[in-house]
């Protein structure tokens, strides 16, 4: 797969498909304010497959509402496919697809019913809707239940409705808030299949949440991570993973001594006898320190690398590991790239 | 990757579909309505099963309105029976909102919210709707009845249905309406609900005639839509197409309609 840079201005014969300046949504419910989305700027090029990350509560599925028109901003502006989300939201509606986080079907609608309500929503033909909403069944794997009332599926079956009613149209712009959540693994690697066909074939920009982290690693030409409604990183998955996280080494010694030894040598942090250093470029250093170390008389009795995750890049920029967050909306501002608007 | 492979090369050759039309409320409403009644269509079953509550009443209520009328089947019935066609609109439409409600916690409502659709179609597609299930049941309510010596005026009834109608719409819209700005608190809606249902349906001397209740009971009955609804419905399934009480019922039924599509349409488009 292609990676581009996160630069946005190498971009020279696409235009930007969604553009967004100062998005703020301000929520009051009883008294009580929450800052969902604080002044969020960002860009997403045509074609793009853009991924969104971020804890439970940080704004996610908030700014994708406001993107979509389901949402008005409590401040700023933002156009999507060209349309102005205030302006213009039918504009926007009628060039976007969006698969929401929650299940779409109406539960007493039969599977292949919707979709072809889908299609007639979308002014489809009656023919074409019907070629393609076959046509997704078959490769979404929805034929077993194609008969059937929404509300009798399984929550992966329902999930898998609800791509197949984001993409009938195929909109030159697809939102996904959670598309694999509920998945088993199979129809997970099936959505990909989809998605990264879907690309291939007519260049949707895809812009989605999700909280498999390795999905958007290995998927996401850009990853975008938010935290308490702010963007606080936005890069290739592989920058961000070098500039922030770097590789994480353990080295263990014989003793606990050795080990504070080899740490003032190299640097590093010491827990009994291991040893753990981050560097950018741990794999090829690894050897080398093992070889100096043992000239210097300290022999490594074990070694470990790992490569970083996009995790290591959140812990790095927060201080907390997404596998370990709750959801605790904090209303404590994180450093912010968007801090400009 | 071999379920796709054969998608990719039919996803190629279609390409996207650029049939982005200009939205239409008449044709937005249409494509609503089809949407709303392909469930009835589906499952016409669900349909006699909403009867089931409006036959007990015929049944059990109507022979004791017989006694009370000294045994006379066809008269009480020609009084009872409008009644019932009343209270099947009345109950049908009160609680359809329960499924947008539903819809509502799930994302398909917003889903539709997202499409390209008028607004204001998503209610009136869904308030037409209405029109369906109650022209079967009422349809039903009669024919169950005529075999007991309730005697059918065809254009009499075709009229009494077409009235039924359009106040069915103005109260589904107004359901709609409730489950709109209830959101996710069922209870509320639920509560609104029977609060309403029943009163109305009292006061409407739907069942019991009103004429011997007590003065606030006639003053309620007055201002009461259903009052004149359940008049007209009477006059017209005796046939008496030219009674004032007609007049009166249209312009109740025009007036509901009227009042709930205007709210239930201003609550949708302030929908999010
Ligand atoms: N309608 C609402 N009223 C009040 N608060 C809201 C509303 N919708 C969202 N919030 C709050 O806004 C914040 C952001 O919510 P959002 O749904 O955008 O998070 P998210 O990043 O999508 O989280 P998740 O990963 O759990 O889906 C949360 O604190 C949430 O409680
Ligand atoms: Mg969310």
């Amino acid at each position: 797969m292609p990676r581009k840079t996160g630069d946005m201005t190498n971009h020279t014969h696409s235009a930007q498909m969604i553009t967004a300046r100062g998005l703020t949504k301000t929520f009051r419910s009883k008294g009580q304010t929450v800052e969902a989305v604080r002044a969020v700027d960002l860009e997403v090029a045509d074609g793009e497959l853009v991924a969104f990350l971020g804890p439970n509560g940080a704004g996610k599925s908030t700014t994708l509402r406001m993107l979509t028109t389901l949402l008005p901003p409590t401040s700023g502006e933002a156009s999507v496919a060209g349309c102005d989300i205030r302006h213009d939201p039918a504009g926007v509606r009628r060039r976007i697809g969006y698969v929401g986080q929650g299940s779409s079907g109406g539960h007493t609608q039969r599977v292949r019913d919707e979709l072809h309500a889908q299609g007639a929503f979308y002014g489809m033909g009656r023919r074409e809707t019907r070629a393609r909403a076959a046509e997704l069944i078959e490769s979404l794997e929805l034929g077993q239940v194609a008969n059937r009332q929404v509300q009798a599926l399984s929550g992966g079956q329902k999930r898998r409705l609800d791509i197949a009613l984001g993409l009938i149209h195929r909109p030159e712009l697809l939102f996904l808030d959670e598309p694999s959540t509920g998945l088993d693994p199979h129809s997970r690697a099936n959505l990909w299949d989809h998605i990264v066909d879907l690309r291939r074939s007519t260049g949707t920009t895809i812009f989605l949440t999700t909280h498999y982290l390795d999905e958007a690693d290995q998927l996401a030409e850009r990853v975008m991570v938010m935290d308490h409604g702010a963007v606080i990183a936005d890069d290739t998955a592989w920058a961000l993973k070098s500039s922030l996280a770097g590789d994480r080494v353990t080295l263990e010694f014989g003793s606990a001594t050795d080990a504070a030894a080899a740490a003032s040598r190299i640097g590093g942090a010491i827990d009994g006898a291991v040893m753990t250093v981050t560097a950018q470029g741990g794999d090829r250093a690894l050897p080398r320190w093992i070889r100096e170390l043992s000239d210097a008389g300290l022999e490594v009795v074990a070694a470990t690398h790992r490569q970083p995750t996009l995790d290591d890049v959140f812990l790095a920029l927060t201080g907390r590991s997404l596998r370990e967050e709750a959801a605790t909306p904090v209303p404590e501002p994180a450093v912010t790239t968007a801090a400009a608007a | 990757m071999t379920t796709t492979a054969t998608t990719s090369s039919t996803t190629a050759t279609t390409g996207p579909a650029a049939s982005v039309r200009p939205t239409g409320f008449a044709r937005d409403t249409a494509t609503v309505f089809v949407r709303e009644s392909r469930p009835l269509v589906r499952d016409p079953f669900s349909v006699i099963f909403s009867l089931v509550q409006p036959l007990v009443f015929l049944g059990l209520f109507g022979p004791l309105l017989i006694g009370a009328a000294g045994g006379d089947v066809a008269g009480t019935l020609q009084w009872f029976v409008p009644g019932i066609l009343v209270m099947v609109a009345l109950f049908g439409t009160a609680s359809t909102g329960a499924n947008l409600l539903f819809e509502m916690q799930t994302g398909s409502h917003e889903r539709t919210l997202v499409a390209p659709l008028s607004r204001s179609a998503l209610l009136v597609g869904r308030a037409l709707k209405e029109v369906v299930p109650l022209t079967i049941q009422g349809t039903i309510v009669v024919l169950v009845a005529v075999p007991f010596g309730f005697r059918l005026d065809v254009p009499g009834l075709v009229a009494g249905l077409a009235v039924l109608a359009v106040f069915g719409i103005g109260f589904g819209a107004l359901s709609y309406t409730l489950a709109l700005s209830c959101r996710n608190r069922d209870w509320m809606f639920w509560m609104v609900h029977q609060t309403l249902l029943f009163p109305l349906m009292i006061l409407s001397g739907m069942l019991l005639p009103l004429e011997d209740g007590p003065d606030w009971m006639q003053v309620a009955a007055a201002v009461n839509p259903l009052s004149y609804l359940v008049a007209a419905e009477r006059a017209l399934l005796a046939g008496d197409l030219g009674s004032p009480d007609v007049i009166g019922g249209i312009i109740a039924a025009v007036a509901t309609c009227a009042v709930g599509v205007f709210v239930g349409v201003r609550a949708m488009r302030r929908a999010n």
